[in-house]
């Protein structure tokens, strides 16, 4: 089958789609997005997590058929999607886009040698580099795409809020002290920013 | 063919982040990891790439009566079926150490998932169909599930006719390995004791449950030979392993390290390397294989599940006199790393503590449960749990707390290991015990709030099962002791190629070594390292393959110490070349060429007051200096094999915790409120990756103390909870706040002064857990990890 959705804002369709696919199956096999991740395909680790119509889903457990015609967004366009909404003031739908030419921006940087230092990040991504919240980097996909919704709806989370909030985001790394840090860090700053 | 997408690429950091060793630099990896744009293994992708799927045995132990794969590979979309009969050589078998392990079984199974037939399709699901049509006809045997079954006199061979080097030592051919360690006169000194304490302890099956699943492409070369991207912690140990069977050269086969989502040991072990060669060679195509979850569980080996059974003498005030004790290691159906984990449980089984007088013994066993090798603390993790569960026992026996009598019998610098062999850098047990005990303690009912009971604090979290009724607090504490290195003569060496040239009008350092980034921030050191040396801001990290010696395994908490060894060695090298040739050009100019020691700082030549001699960019001009050297730290010896004595060990890391924990004691639920950690790290290199990886070994440690074990059926050995539904690892909501003190006393051997650090906060965790538990409940609790049932006293039966 064909399914057509959007992803970061950007059109796209899939073709030859088996029905047993995945969302996320999709997004890495078919459409080169292999951000999302694969930790156990089973809905229970949360690595693969993306906003679908603005909330946040395990896409492993989503059918592709399932968003035909809707709204996606993986930590790819995390960046874009999070500046949007600080400019456009509120983006929760997930709908709010991204043009073309900041689409094939980031698609373009998979390829680039260097660190990506002075790439643009989002809050959430920036603190969790300097909050040492990365360290395989497995988990981290799906945990920002988690922390940058919850922030989005709780902008002053207390420590309890954050541990509710990415409970179904497993880390094997960190002891997820680190992660605490940097979603601390990212609401002081947004805070800071307001 | 054109090249994957998805291949690893240099980094160069330092346009924005600076620093050398001792500051805590970011990640150079860290952008590519939080932008989703760092390739793991399994993101790589290849045009008409195939997918391998693996068959795996259904059963535990039987013999193969036949194969049927003609249904298989009639399926449109498939490419190949290959079974044992496909594989192109007479070499059949892999191992570690011993190779025992078939890549495809050959009449007969020996565990229960064990890799049975290979198909290779278009599409992943085909693949799975296709595998699930080959019709494999088992004439299921008896399972070997412990110790008594394994040495019963009528015992079926888990492997007949065994030539390996440790078949002539063991008193029986299902025992891989023994290791006895005999020191001083235990009958003796019994003799001293005022008090005895006996323990029989069992450790559960542990899994490393790293998220990345295994994984990788092969890419078929137009030389006959293939390329493998694959997330390894070894590439050098999996190419030898993996080109004999192939039946090519190991310059035909070349591997490039893939991202790598974690590891903790369980990729020590070759798992889907050889089936992905053998698909791509076959089929003329690439071959990706994923594995996924419930796989994974089959794929890797496991921590070692172990009975312990010890006695320890104390006199009354408080002074250990001997320790007996016997450890058995569950190593399952294959050999994997069980050889050294037998070593390390028998030489670090007295624990951080001084007891001249022991008789140790300790085995692992061949079983038909599954395979147990490697993972993060390696037999010194399940001895640390009997031995200081022993130590609270012999306090609460004498009537003294618990931290002081581990702190008499604090081991120091100087103090002889069970082997004879002294441990010849500082060793701060007491101090570290001192440390943790005087950390602020948590405050007492911190569920507390002017709105009531906040249950998110509370023993069952949103189950909402108690409002503080039942809850009981408990502290305990534990400390221990783990080798750095591989041990026991085994040269473990490491090899680092350094470059230094002018890019772009500024003097840049490449690094390029084979050491397996699993997460660990290996890379981030290495940059440091070479800022540090060669005084350059822009360093290059190269994607680690086979195209430089190796590197050894990022294992044994060895990287920073031995790789990082080796890129300060060469860098060293490099260095000395670069001042020949600001000799040879500038030499005459300045006389303290010739005379004062040379210094590379700030991207300048000065001497070591300060001077400036020269740019490097003026020395080096359009010349490149580049160094590839091997290193090594001190060689180590094998223990001897009757009396256990050696030097076998390397260096060691001392790590203390202390537990506080909350029980719920109708329900038997268990919160732990916080888990503070003191550790000695010599010289902590990168101070935030310091706290990240004891942070990280905590958690760990307290997975297996309350939640994790892989249940395998006693009376089929077959697994019976491979999901993350089933199989439990702590998530954010289970971890407590983990305050650390990080104590920096340099080992003088070492590179830096560093101690390795990643695996000894691993092993005190689950010990400082339990003992928190006893604390709170008053129960013996000889068992990890901890479940309801044994809390509540509704426990059924043992498993």
């Amino acid at each position: 089958m064909r399914v057509n959705f959007t992803v970061n804002g950007r059109q796209q369709e899939a073709d030859d789609v088996w029905e047993g696919e995945s969302l996320l199956y999709v997004l890495r096999e078919r459409l080169g997005l292999p951000g999302s991740k694969n930790a156990c395909e089973q809905g229970e680790c949360g690595s693969c997590t993306v906003r679908l119509d603005g909330v946040p889903v395990c896409s492993c457990l989503v059918a592709a058929g399932q968003v035909e015609g809707r709204e996606v967004v993986t930590v790819e366009g995390l960046a874009d999607f999070a500046k949007q909404r600080a400019e456009g003031g509120g983006c929760a739908s997930g709908a709010c886009g991204t043009t073309l030419q900041n689409a094939q921006q980031w698609q373009a940087g998979g390829t680039d040698s260097q660190t990506g230092e002075g790439t643009e990040l989002s809050a959430i991504q920036q603190a969790f580099i300097d909050a040492g919240a990365v360290q395989c980097g497995f988990c981290t996909p799906g945990l920002l795409v988690a922390a940058d919704e919850m922030l989005e709806r709780n902008p002053t989370p207390t420590d309890a809020d954050i541990r509710e909030a990415l409970s179904g985001n497993l880390c094997r790394c960190t002891g997820y002290e680190k992660i605490m840090d940097a979603v601390r860090l990212a609401a002081a700053r947004q805070s800071e920013a307001v | 063919m054109a090249s994957p997408s998805g291949t690893p690429t240099k980094i160069t950091q330092g346009s924005q982040t600076k620093g050398g060793i001792g500051e805590s630099t970011l990640r150079p990896d860290g952008t590519l990891k939080v932008t989703g744009e760092f390739a793991y293994s399994s993101d790589m992708w290849h045009e008409d790439m195939l997918w391998g799927q693996i068959l795996r045995s259904t059963v535990a132990h039987a013999e193969i009566v036949s194969i049927d794969t003609g249904e298989a590979l009639a399926m449109p979309g498939v490419y190949a079926v290959l079974t044992y009969d496909d594989l192109p050589t007479a070499v059949k078998n892999y191992g570690l150490e011993i190779q025992d392990t078939p890549v495809l079984a050959h009449g007969k199974v020996r565990h229960h998932g064990e890799p049975v037939a290979l198909v290779a399709a278009d599409h992943p699901e085909t693949a799975r169909r296709a595998a699930a049509k080959i019709k494999v006809d088992y004439r299921e045997l008896p399972v070997i599930t412990d110790e008594a079954s394994a040495t019963a006199p009528d015992a079926i061979l888990i492997h007949e006719n065994r030539d390996d080097h440790h078949a002539g030592h063991v008193p029986h051919p299902n025992i891989v390995h023994r290791q006895p360690i005999i020191r001083g006169d235990v009958a003796a000194a019994r003799e001293r004791a005022d008090v005895i304490v006996t323990g029989e302890y069992t450790f559960g099956m542990q899994d490393q449950a790293f998220l990345g699943p295994e994984s990788g492409l092969a890419v078929p070369e137009e030389d006959g030979g293939v390329h493998l991207y694959i997330a390894t912690q070894w590439l050098h140990s999996d190419l030898r392993q993996m080109a004999p069977v192939l039946g090519l050269p190991e310059d035909k086969v070349r591997m490039t390290l893939s991202g790598v989502g974690g590891a903790f040991g369980g990729r020590e072990d070759l798992s889907m390397q050889i089936h992905a060669c053998l698909l791509a060679l076959r089929t003329g195509k690439p071959v990706k294989i994923v594995y996924n979850r419930f796989e994974s569980f089959f794929g890797h080996v496991h921590r070692h599940p172990a009975k312990l059974y010890y006695e320890h003498g104390a006199t009354k005030d408080g002074k250990l006199t001997h320790m007996k004790c016997r450890i058995v290691l569950d190593g399952g159906a294959y050999a994997s790393a069980s050889p050294a984990v037998v070593g390390n449980a028998s030489s670090l089984s007295v624990g951080p503590y001084v007891v001249e007088d022991v008789d140790i013994e300790a085995i692992a066993l061949y079983t038909n449960n599954p395979p147990c090798g490697a993972m993060r603390g390696f037999g010194a993790v399940q001895a640390c749990f009997a031995y200081e569960a022993q130590m609270d026992k012999l306090a609460a026996k004498l009537g003294m707390d618990p931290v002081e009598f581990r702190r008499l019998n604090a081991m120091e610098q100087g103090t002889l290991l069970p082997t004879g062999q002294p441990v010849d850098s500082p060793a701060p047990v007491a101090e570290l015990l001192r440390r943790v005990k005087a950390m602020p303690m948590p405050p007492e009912r911190q569920w507390e709030s002017s709105e009531g009971a906040d249950v998110r604090q509370l023993p069952g979290g949103l189950s909402n099962t108690t409002h503080g009724e039942g809850v009981v607090r408990g502290v305990g504490y534990a400390v221990g002791i783990k080798n750095v290195g591989f041990s026991e003569g085994f040269d473990d060496y490491s090899t680092a190629k350094v470059r230094m040239e002018v890019v772009a009008g500024e003097p840049v350092a490449t690094v390029h070594t084979a050491m397996a980034e699993v997460g660990q921030g290996g890379v981030t050191v290495h940059a440091q390292i070479a800022r540090t040396e060669l005084g350059v801001t822009q360093v290059t990290i190269h994607p680690a393959d086979t195209q430089v010696g190796s590197a050894g395994s990022t294992s044994a908490s060895r990287q920073t110490y031995v790789t990082g060894g080796a890129v300060k060695n060469s860098c060293e090298l490099v260095r000395e070349k670069v001042l020949e040739i600001g000799r040879r050009k500038f030499g005459s100019y300045h006389p303290a060429w010739a005379t004062a020691e040379l210094l590379l700082e700030g991207g300048k030549v000065v001497t070591d007051g300060g001077e400036v001699l020269s740019d490097l960019v003026d020395v080096l001009e359009d010349e490149t200096v580049e160094v590839e050297a091997e290193w090594r730290h001190r060689p180590t010896e094998p223990f001897d094999l009757r009396t256990g004595q050696g030097n076998g060990h390397v260096q060691y890391s001392f790590a203390a915790h202390r537990a506080v924990v909350e029980v719920d004691t109708e329900l038997g639920l268990v919160k732990v409120i916080e888990l503070a950690c003191a550790q000695d790290v010599g010289k902590a290199l990168n101070p935030l990756s310091v706290l990240g990886q004891i942070q990280g070994g905590t958690t760990q440690g307290l997975g297996v103390a309350v939640m994790e074990e892989i249940v395998v059926d006693p009376k089929t050995a077959k697994v019976k909870n491979p999901s993350f539904t089933d199989y439990l690892i702590p998530t954010i909501l289970d971890t407590p706040t983990i305050p650390v003190d990080v104590l920096e006393l340099a080992d003088d051997h070492a590179p830096y002064g560093l101690r390795g650090i990643g695996e000894a906060p691993t092993l005190s965790s689950t010990p400082a857990v339990l003992a928190a538990i006893r604390n709170a409940t008053g129960l013996e609790l000889n068992r990890t990890p901890v479940r309801p049932e044994h809390l509540t006293g509704t426990q059924l039966s043992e498993g």
